[in-house]
């Protein structure tokens, strides 16, 4: 059952509110974590650890680096819902 | 019987690596334990505890001549997904819902490490330690030295349900509620 991009934007949007304190409708596909949204290298993994139960993907530690913006892990999300 | 925690970690730190240097410190704290009367008196309630060998490399010291060496990122990852299921599991076996406490001392590795703990626990009114700010983490005398700050301040009163979450190199933990005398 393949996630929209917008199912999944939503998602993130809850996930990157509880864990850093951003509202989610700051949460838009083009911010990047670290400049737009002030999220440190902690937050994320918190981040993919939430993604992870919610969108049942793995996101291992050393993928965290290559996620710079939202719509990076939005397209890592559907793109391990594919292959799977 | 009095229980001590006492560490040097100084000694073993690499001060040019900043993810362990800034971060370990040395202290030392203890307690007098004695029996109790009743079922209603300050307490020490049963001890929920394990220990996970896959994070053995993840926090070690080689030998009394090495450095303390962390892998910091996975040591959080593990630390904020493992450990709030044995500190609620630790208010079951008390008897206690997480609610009801009034305090939470977390061994003090690492104030974001607390910090996502506690948001898992489902204890929004309890006060979180966070010596770690002025006593640094200063493994085995972590605990009694924010349990001594917290008490020192009026944080923590008597008859109060104060959760303990212990955890280090292994990685091994333990979690207990105790009842403040």
């Amino acid at each position: 059952m393949a996630m929209t991009q917008e199912e999944i934007l939503s998602g993130l949007g809850e996930i990157i509110d509880e864990v850093a304190g951003v509202p989610a409708d700051q949460v838009t596909p083009d911010k990047s974590f670290v400049d737009d949204l002030d999220i440190d290298s902690l937050s994320m993994v918190e981040i993919a650890v939430a993604a992870q139960d919610k969108f049942g993907v793995e996101i291992p530690d050393d993928q965290l680096k290559n996620l710079k913006t939202v719509q990076d892990v939005i397209d890592y999300v559907r793109g391990a819902g594919v292959s799977a | 019987m009095l229980v001590i925690g006492a560490e040097k970690l100084s000694q073993w730190v690499d001060w040019t690596d900043r993810s362990t240097c800034i971060i370990f410190a040395d202290g030392a704290g203890a307690a007098v334990v004695g029996p109790s009367d009743g079922d209603t008196g300050p307490g020490i309630g049963p001890v929920v505890w394990g220990s996970d060998g896959t994070m053995a490399d993840k926090i070690f010291i080689k030998d009394r001549n090495s450095f303390i060496i962390q892998e910091g990122q996975a040591v959080f990852r593990w630390a904020t997904t493992a450990l709030h299921p044995v500190a609620k599991k630790a208010c079951e076996r008390a008897g206690i819902d997480p609610t009801e406490l009034a305090a939470f001392v977390p061994h003090q590795a690492n104030l974001r490490i607390i910090e996502a703990i506690a948001r898992r626990l489902g204890a929004p009114q309890a006060r979180v330690a966070d010596d770690i700010v002025h006593a640094g983490n200063t493994s085995s005398a972590s605990i009694p030295l924010a349990l001594s700050r917290m008490i020192e301040r009026g944080e923590i009163g008597s008859g109060d349900a104060v959760l303990l979450l212990g955890f280090g190199a292994g990685i091994s933990y333990a979690a207990q509620v105790i009842k403040v005398p």
